[in-house]
């Protein structure tokens, strides 16, 4: 694998925990208490492996909604995510001005995203722009869904980086559907990844099943950003175990075989036999890893739930700088 | 004190201001070793260099979008938009994005951002080279959108849009770009963002303009006061924020009011100062206010009669103010 026993554990502990606080996330939902949840369960591998090989509140990082565990690989808390779930004042996302799911963390470099998708492709080559400018080696990281692969903003992006050689890392998380409507209606190439070669740089595909892999990966786009040798597009073929939020209903459009077949798939699960199979895990290793999530995540809700919402009269600050 | 023109004060703006910090960059299509399709960025390429002076792929929300990335890591970026009327593919970067990015982030993350774009007609532009579209901008939170009229405002305003900590829209008229002269102060000198300047007094009517149609304003408030009528002519400068303190001032003392803008008038900023007037200085009103504009088509045409049909001129205007003061 390439990678020593530490490291695999911490990528298994990265994603049981995001896995932990997306379930709980939709308890929330189904009780009540959390209007809106979109998930990462599916692609918590490709996340986790890709975070790991970034290096926090020094790279530029613009990511989308369903980015769960990446942005609690870069150092982002589950009590920060329940305070964005339950709009409460303290959410250092927004303070509860956006929904759920629109990260953005000015100490570690997370640019905040709005609701338009593909936007944030040509932030992140912005953001690294400046740092070249000024002679820094970071990276910029962006990821989105294969069907925002279809924005203009996508194309303006990559082609911007493209040709001006920035350290730019796309990172497309196709997991196969843009909430119902499959790739086969977004690109009429094979893979996602294939529209790099427009833009004249590397297109790789990876498995996002697989944490090592896409680690790996990362890994190489980013020592390729570093070294000036420009952009990569990077698509990882991650599976979405739910709907594409808790507003939708998938049966419509997705088969229950598929669905299952999904779900045997599962990336959590399947890392946890391959760790157990190497002995990184033992038996009890993988029961007390969650339990320890859910004493994390648990403290968490406590905290967020007791925050106090943001006061009506704070609806007029910060639309200017100078006021 | 040095005679300048409107497009020489811009361009020594910029200038200035990539001498005085480092932040400070250009990016749009052609500013690099063309120096721009009007030559507003002549010479920046030679002085600063390709890194902060930069020919971007002919993609307008990359300009902006990649101008906002830019800003929010710490540079100062003024982006180049060849004309107006191809801002619209930016729209988004401009309103979803750069507008809200502050109050989304509550106050995490600013845009310090400058859009340039010349605008207006009277070059034969015809539709696609001639449109006046700032109205739209300046409905949004979080935009704040100026038009210079004068060389010295124009090289001010601009220096202040680059220190501004928010996006600034700053929409030069292109017929002034080698038209309007006039003396530009030597040193560093900024025109703050938010005021309107009294550009004539007068006691008679309230005249509130800008852009070009400021000059055609005042050349008519001249007519008639060899009549005997003084106009007060009121070039706003800042479209959002408004200068309402300037505007009711005004508008009381002189009790008629004419909204003069080349833009047509429907749900624009002519409707916004008369709201103001309407609300602000409704016992002081002698008249109706009035408001003349462009005709509500949907761009200026090409051929000489259309285009003049199109633009407002100094005839019209004088015609309008006689108009009022006889009411």
């Amino acid at each position: 694998m390439g990678v020593d026993a530490e490291l695999l554990l911490t990528m298994y502990r990265h994603m049981v925990r995001a896995r932990v606080l997306d379930e709980r996330m939709w308890v929330l939902n189904r009780q009540g208490r959390a209007p809106f949840v979109i998930s990462c369960q599916g692609h918590e591998a490709a996340q986790v492996g890709m975070a790991m090989a970034l290096r926090p509140g020094h790279d530029w990082i613009a990511p989308y909604y369903r980015d769960l565990a990446l942005t609690l690989v870069l150092g982002m808390t589950p009590r920060d995510h329940l305070l964005a779930l339950l709009a409460r004042a303290a959410d250092p996302n927004s303070g509860g001005r956006q929904m759920p799911a629109h990260y953005g963390y000015r100490p570690l470099n997370i640019i905040s995203g709005g609701s338009p998708v593909a936007t944030q492709v040509l932030h992140a080559a912005g953001a690294v722009l400046a740092s070249r400018v000024r002679g820094e080696d970071a990276v910029a990281y962006t990821s989105l869904g294969e069907g925002s692969t279809s924005e203009g903003d996508f194309h303006e992006g990559l082609n911007f980086a493209a040709v001006h050689q920035l350290p730019l890392i796309t990172v497309i998380e196709n997991n196969g559907f843009a909430i119902s409507v499959p790739w086969s209606k977004q690109g009429h190439t094979k893979d996602a990844a294939d529209r790099a070669l427009g833009y004249g740089m590397p297109g790789v595909i990876v498995d996002g099943l697989d944490p090592v892999a896409c680690y790996q990966v990362m890994t190489e786009a980013v020592a390729r950003g570093r070294r000036g040798d420009g952009p990569t597009l990077i698509e990882a073929k991650v599976a979405r175990l739910t709907p594409h939020s808790s507003d939708d209903d998938d049966r419509v459009y997705k088969s229950r075989e598929a669905v299952a077949e999904e779900k045997a798939k599962d990336c959590v699960l399947r890392f946890r036999r391959t760790l157990e199979e190497r002995a990184v895990l033992n038996p009890g290793d993988a029961e007390e890893v969650r339990a320890e999530c859910m004493r994390e995540v648990d403290r968490a809700q406590e905290d967020a739930e007791s925050a106090p919402l943001p006061s009506p009269e704070s609806l007029h600050l910060h639309v200017y700088g100078d006021e | 004190m040095a005679v300048k023109t409107y497009i020489e004060a811009i361009r020594e703006g910029m200038r200035d201001e990539m001498r005085r910090d480092p932040r400070v960059i250009v990016l749009g299509e052609d500013v690099g070793v063309k120096g721009g399709v009007f030559k507003a960025t002549d010479g920046l390429h030679a002085e600063f260099g390709e890194k902060r002076v930069i020919d971007t792929p002919l993609a307008e929300s990359a300009i902006v979008g990649v101008a906002i990335g830019a800003a929010i890591n710490g540079l100062r970026p003024i982006a180049e938009i060849q004309f107006q009327d191809f801002i619209l593919p930016a729209v988004d970067q401009i309103i979803s994005e750069a507008a809200k990015m502050r109050y989304r982030s509550n106050g995490g993350f600013g845009v310090p951002m400058v859009v340039r774009a010349p605008f207006g007609g009277g070059v034969h532009g015809a539709l696609y080279h001639s449109q006046s579209l700032e109205a739209m901008f300046c409905h949004i939170p979080g935009l704040k959108v100026v038009v210079p009229s004068t060389p010295q405002d124009a090289k001010g305003l601009l220096r202040a849009a680059i220190r501004d900590p928010d996006p600034v829209l700053y929409f030069e008229h292109k017929r002034c770009y080698r038209l309007i002269r006039g003396e530009v102060p030597d040193g560093e000198y900024t025109v703050p963002l938010g005021r309107a300047e009294v550009r004539r007094e007068g006691r008679d009517i309230a005249v509130f303009t800008y852009g070009l149609m400021s000059h055609f304003c005042l050349e008519a408030a001249e007519s008639l006061a060899a009549d005997g009528f003084e106009c007060e002519v009121v070039d706003l400068r800042s479209l959002r924020p408004l200068d309402r303190a300037t505007i009711v001032a005004s508008a009381r003392k002189c009790g008629k009011v004419l909204c003069v803008q080349e833009a047509n008038l429907a749900v624009s900023v002519m409707s916004e100062v008369a709201a103001i007037v309407a609300e602000d200085c409704f016992e002081y009103l002698d008249a109706p206010v009035r408001r003349l504009g462009g005709p509500e088509v949907p761009g200026v045409p090409f051929s000489p009669p259309l285009e003049e049909a199109y633009m407002l001129n100094t005839t019209k205007i004088e015609a309008a103010l006689r108009d009022l003061a006889a009411y």
